[in-house]
């Protein structure tokens, strides 16, 4: 069992699909996550270990290499593909309560702002470590965040911006949000922002890189 | 007037022009707005920005159109306007430039190849519409840039090279990894970029945006170690912006940003300009460096 494990982590952290899926070139031919998350369920591995033991720890894998800049955006979103092919095959027990998640982690780009592949990549790579991710895609304004962790218990909401005038409404929107809910947590990221203009705005937290962003989670719902 | 390449060759080093973006947002255009958009119900706002650099000293300017394919475009509901956003945008530099050259810039789509998300004809259709305009309003040259990704890039080129008879640059933007090394954001050195952009028709290479020009010299001296004779633009921001009061900052002066400049040619640039958070006063203070005033 935990060598079947331990090949859905390894396919996870190498972005091995499937086995059809070229890419990896080394594992070409080899079954990939999806072949060996179904195999496992078939076996009768507990869903939940395949998805902590198996799942998560390929994705913690590629969130360090990716901080470590050992590799880029192509091998994470390979890595996301397959974590989330590996996923379907889990729905049902997620459905049914036997799997749990984390905790919910809101997040959207910022108001006037368009760019979605960072924040796609951290909503990827924070829902392969477990959570449930709630994405408001791009342009979101202040009550879309406010609505949304309305909705969501406790969740943790993560603002987004490419651009150097778009960051600057992480401010607006983080007094908005702290304004009708005090005791939310926002999170910010993205190209332009740093911890300094983080402490600036009165946000909770910054992340410089996705994995940054899972420990900071892992921390508040722990 | 020639060719930029032949000017090179012969031997001059040429001074490009600076921001567009964050000058757009100067004069008042709100994060939202597309930016492109301006070459219709702003064309007066558009043309001073490519006066300023010309008066500023500039051999070249671009155009108004980094976000003119329509993947970009669709979003703000103008997916049909794709060629006349273009071809004004390169009108309106045409007319600023007078006898210097107009470089139609080309930003990428925002879409990635690799996910699936679009396929290559896809990429390069949109690139061909593009481009068509921007020569239609007379571009000299097609400068694609900010590519982070090699098949985007030889996409672009492809489809500027097979569609017009402009010259066509293609220039990507590089961090610095914790190791020092550079990388794009989807991991290509600058080495690796050589040999994929020049087989793909670039007829000058380079580098834009980054952290600034101090970095630039090390990512010229990386390309001409792979290729010594190939032409080489950089376009460097001013800086890592920094916030202040509720609004960004570039901090790189114009004399700090110019006094690195004899040592960017030395390290085998041909083009010297700038890029986010640079302003006319930057290209006049690296117009006089070039000119070793």
């Amino acid at each position: 069992m935990s060598e079947l494990l331990a090949k859905i982590a390894e396919c996870i952290e190498f972005g091995k699909i499937n086995k059809a899926a070229p890419y990896p070139p080394q594992m070409k031919g080899q079954d990939g996550a999806d072949e060996f998350t179904a195999k496992a369920i078939e076996e009768g591995v507990n869903a939940q270990d395949i998805l902590t033991e198996g799942l998560m720890v390929g994705m913690q894998k590629v969130g360090v290499k990716f901080r470590e800049n050992k590799v880029f955006v192509p091998q994470v979103l390979m890595s996301a593909k397959a974590m989330s092919t590996a996923m379907l095959h889990l729905k049902p027990f997620f459905a049914s309560g036997a799997v749990k998640q984390k905790g919910t982690f809101i997040i959207g780009t910022v108001e006037g702002d368009l760019h979605d592949i960072g924040k796609n990549l951290v909503s990827m790579m924070v829902e392969g470590n477990g959570y449930k991710v709630v994405d408001l895609g791009t342009d979101v304004k202040a009550e879309q965040y406010i609505a949304a962790l309305k909705e969501n218990d406790n969740a943790i909401v993560g603002l987004s911006a490419l651009l150097t005038t778009t960051m600057v409404n992480m401010e607006k929107i983080t007094k908005a949000i702290k304004e009708e809910l005090p005791g939310a947590i926002v999170t910010i990221g993205g190209a332009p922002v740093t911890e300094d203009f983080c402490e600036k705005i009165g946000a909770d937290s910054y992340a410089a890189d996705p994995q940054g962003l899972v420990e900071y989670l892992d921390s508040k719902v722990a | 007037m020639g060719k930029i390449i032949d000017q090179i060759k012969a031997g001059k080093t040429l001074v490009s022009d600076g921001a567009w973006g964050t000058f757009l947002q100067k004069k008042g255009m709100e994060p939202g707005e597309c930016p492109e958009e301006w070459n219709i119900t702003r064309a007066d706002d558009v043309f001073d920005i490519a006066k300023s650099y010309i008066d500023a000293g500039a051999d070249m300017i671009e155009t108004n159109s980094f976000g003119g394919t329509i993947y970009k475009v669709e979003k703000y509901g103008l997916a049909d306007k794709v060629f006349e956003l273009n071809k004004a945008a390169a009108e309106i530099s045409r007319k600023a430039a007078g006898d210097k050259y107009v470089l139609g810039s080309v930003g990428p789509t925002g879409k990635i190849l690799m996910m699936g998300e679009v396929s290559e004809e896809d990429l390069y259709d949109a690139f061909k519409v593009q481009v068509q305009g921007l020569e239609a309003g007379g571009a000299d040259a097609i400068m694609i840039e900010t590519m982070t990704d090699l098949d985007e890039a030889r996409l672009a080129i492809k489809a500027a090279k097979e569609n017009t008879s402009c010259e066509v640059f293609c220039t990507m933007t590089f961090d610095k990894t914790v190791d020092g090394e550079f990388r794009s954001m989807m991991g290509i050195a600058p080495t690796d970029m050589v040999n994929t952009l020049i087989d793909a028709g670039a007829e000058l290479i380079g580098a834009n945006c980054g952290n600034g020009i101090e970095d630039m010299i090390g990512i010229v001296e990386e390309i001409r170690k792979a290729n010594p004779d190939i032409p080489v633009l950089v376009h460097a921001n001013a800086g890592m912006p920094v916030y202040d009061d509720g609004q960004t900052v570039f901090p790189e002066t114009p004399d700090e940003m110019a006094v690195l400049v004899p040592k960017i040619v030395a390290a085998g640039a041909n083009i010297i300009g700038g890029c986010c958070g640079t302003t006319p006063g930057h290209i006049c203070k690296v117009r006089e460096a070039v000119d070793g005033k």
